[in-house]
């Protein structure tokens, strides 16, 4: 008879435990199935000079960082200045794609509030975006000398993902 | 006079307004069923409970678009699938594979209700073993006395 009255009190336990779990999964933490896989070419019409292409290929043998934004995008203006600081100080290679935006706006942006790209393509149709599974910007992508995908951050790049997670892989990578 | 214009005018305003919504034409039915399976079954990927059929964000506009593009120049279900799945994982489809990863989320159902009919079955076993067990001997031999004076009078009926 004891056992019986016991039973809601296991139920509300194992509740709490799934619910508990629940919760602290990020539903937007999408793993991204392009890890560990060659990265998709990139090919858009640069920003500033429309008849150039942006072309990823170029790139082969360093280690670069490839970062999704758009001046609609508020977190890109919250992590723009971080940007420009490893852009300038740790002497990061970044590529950007400009995503949907408006080329003026955009180019006015980066003029405002300085350049940390060494190249930005401009995609207004998502033509990149979809060919390298980015679903929300800011994104960032870190890509190897090999032309590997080897991490990606969803989300504004800050100080501690970059002393943590980035800033040790990128050494790792430049030394393979 | 140019009052009355505008007036009427702003009787346009709603159609105007609707004109937003896509309008495709296909050449062929099948296409277009295809088109319509593939955008209820692929997931948004901003608006995660929605399809893409539902949802208005940006990115589902251009994959729409895409899959659009792709259904028109002939390719089949698999095909924008797996464009989709290549780029966008498992996640991107609303009908998930079925592998290691999902094969709780598959079965996982089925075991839940096997467990429920089992466990109805179970319980319904001991409540009837508990009616019908006569432990007590006398109570047996009473019972048995009954039903042997009733089948004396009505032979249909059977003993235990």
């Amino acid at each position: 008879m004891k056992v019986r009255f016991l039973i809601p009190l296991g139920i509300f336990l194992l509740m709490t435990v799934l619910l508990g779990i629940g919760l602290t999964l990020n539903p937007r933490d999408v793993p991204s199935v392009l890890i560990g896989q060659k990265a998709p070419k990139l090919l858009l019409p640069d920003l500033f000079e429309p008849n150039k292409m942006v072309n990823s290929e170029s790139l082969l043998g360093k280690v670069w960082l490839l970062n999704i934004w758009g001046t609609w995008c508020p977190e890109c203006w919250r992590e723009h200045e971080f940007l420009n600081y490893i852009a300038s100080e740790e002497g990061v290679q970044m590529v950007g794609v400009n995503w949907r935006d408006d080329a003026e706006a955009a180019k006015k942006f980066l003029k405002d509030k300085g350049n940390p790209f060494i190249a930005v393509g401009f995609d207004p149709e998502s033509v990149a975006i979809m060919d390298w599974g980015v679903y929300g910007a800011p994104e960032t992508f870190v890509i190897d000398k090999k032309g590997v995908i080897r991490k990606k951050h969803t989300g504004p790049l800050y100080d501690s993902v970059w002393e943590k997670d980035l800033r040790p892989l990128i050494k790792q990578l430049e030394a393979e | 006079m140019f009052k009355s214009f505008l007036l009427i005018a702003t009787l346009f305003l709603p159609a105007m307004s609707s004109a937003s919504i896509e309008i495709i034409e296909f050449e062929e039915p099948a296409k277009e069923q295809l088109y319509m399976k593939l955008i209820n079954e692929l997931r948004c990927l901003v608006c995660q409970n929605n399809n893409l059929a539902d949802s208005n964000a940006e990115l589902a506009q251009d994959m729409r678009r895409k899959t659009l593009e792709m259904v028109k120049s002939g390719s089949t279900y698999d095909d924008v699938v797996n464009y989709m799945v290549r780029r966008y994982g498992d996640f991107v489809l609303f009908r998930p594979p079925f592998k290691n990863t999902t094969i709780l989320l598959w079965i996982g159902p089925y075991l839940l209700l096997g467990g429920g009919i089992t466990l109805m079955f179970l319980i319904i076993l001991t409540q009837t073993k508990k009616k019908n067990n006569i432990s007590d001997e006398v109570d047996y031999q009473r019972v048995r006395k009954l039903l042997t004076a009733h089948n004396e009078s009505d032979n249909n009926v059977n003993l235990i």
